[in-house]
């Protein structure tokens, strides 16, 4: 799923402080639940007004679950793009959960019987509260209490939007076209950290616009997922150079942070970045320790947090 | 009925990938550049929806109400206003440029 938490658990007060940390856990993970849980409505809104029927909206958000691919879906499908290349947009946006099981995996150390339950509840929301607790039964908590309110507002939601979206009357009157792309850019807002990710991220919006009158409608979408391994290839030329000049390899970096949420880790995988393309000018060795380059690609400072208060 | 068969496609597709993640044994899908790929792909995917979806008419290219609703969703997003009010305010904004043009 995925509209961001509208409560970032990392504003909260951290929960190992509290007496009772279950209790806080609970907090936490009911706040993001329902804030994120309501938005509900505007899928079922926008699937409706797209051509659905509040039967297929209600199905994708019992079986999908997981809100960026839904929204992506039905866009797709609602400007007559190919079927295909529709799932397969979605099908790319969904394949970082398989990022997350990874990680809460090792954390929650579930049972081999109730992974296939647990799956479902994989998303960004449940990752972000279970990944910052300091215990295997915080974590669980945190992940099952997000997960199930969540699960259960979303598609309480989702019918209410889907059979309120025909009351409502013409919904592009209402604005309502324009939750799609909302929710599309306050998912992306807290992951554009870094220089490498802006790139991304503005290049993904060239080619796509770019492609749009050309190709059948849902390829241009995919055709800007290229963005990612240019732009990945282009940093990847320099980084080797950097390298070479024993700057210290980025990799080591992101095996440390077990327990920190996903995009902290993000954060934390841009930091060496800086340190690697340091060495490219002629000013390397000042540069080095904090020059202006460092500061900037380091998002660990409040700004970082303040980003991630947007998930 | 291709609706239906797109729907469950991806439902299926999304649910295997989650259930990859936390069946497949750590270190697997570990590989740095898969793991960068997986960041910036969401990123670049998301980006251009967000383009195509507020600048796209069908196939063509279009400056209509959605742009300034989407402006006020950035613009409430830098505020680090909660998601749900970042969404109402594209609605309200693109819904009020309607009513007004």
């Amino acid at each position: 799923m995925t509209p961001p938490s509208a409560q970032d658990p990392s504003r909260l007060p951290p929960s190992h402080v509290a007496d009772d940390g279950s209790r806080a856990v609970v907090r936490d993970a009911l706040g993001v639940g329902i804030a994120v849980g309501a938005s509900g409505f505007a899928f079922g809104v926008t699937a409706v007004g797209a051509g659905l029927g509040p039967a297929q909206a209600c199905a994708m958000s019992l079986l999908v679950f997981t809100g960026a691919s839904q929204f992506a879906l039905v866009g797709a499908l609602g400007s007559g793009g190919n079927p295909l290349a529709a799932v397969a947009g979605a099908f790319f946006l969904g394949v970082r959960n398989a990022f997350y099981g990874l990680r809460l995996s090792e954390l929650l150390g579930l049972p081999r019987w109730v992974r296939p339950l647990a799956a479902q509840m994989v998303i960004d929301e449940t990752t972000a509260v279970a990944l910052p607790q300091p215990d295997r039964r915080r974590a669980r908590i945190g992940f099952l209490v997000t997960g199930l309110t969540l699960y259960v507002l979303w598609n309480l939601t989702t019918l209410l939007g889907a059979l309120g979206a025909g009351a409502l009357g013409d919904p592009r009157r209402l604005g309502l076209d324009a939750a799609g792309p909302a929710v599309f850019l306050a998912l992306l807002a807290p992951m554009l950290h870094g220089t490498r990710e802006r790139l991304v991220a503005g290049s993904a919006v060239v080619i796509g616009l770019g492609l749009l009158p050309v190709l059948p409608a849902g390829v241009p979408v995919l055709a800007a997922g290229l963005a990612a391994p240019i732009v990945l290839a282009l940093y990847g030329l320099r980084g080797r150079g950097a390298r070479a000049d024993g700057a210290p390899v980025r990799d080591a970096q992101d095996e440390r942070g077990g327990q920190e949420k996903p995009e902290a880790r993000e954060n934390a995988r841009e930091k060496p970045d800086a340190r690697e393309n340091a060495p490219d000018g002629p000013d390397a060795r000042e540069n080095v320790p904090d020059g202006p380059d460092a500061r900037e690609n380091a998002p660990d400072g409040p700004d970082a947090r303040e980003k991630e208060a947007h998930r | 009925m291709t609706t239906w068969l797109a729907i469950l496609g991806t439902a299926l597709s999304c649910y295997l990938v989650k259930l990859l993640g936390l069946s497949v044994p750590a270190g697997v899908l570990e590989r740095p550049l898969v793991r960068r790929l997986a960041a910036l792909v969401p990123i670049a995917l998301l980006a251009a929806l967000t383009g195509i979806q507020t600048f796209g008419d069908g196939r063509a290219l279009t400056l209509d109400a959605r742009a300034a609703g989407v402006a006020a969703a950035a613009a409430a997003l830098l505020l680090r206003a909660p998601f749900l009010v970042v969404v109402a305010a594209a609605v309200v904004v693109t819904a009020l440029v309607r009513a007004l043009g």
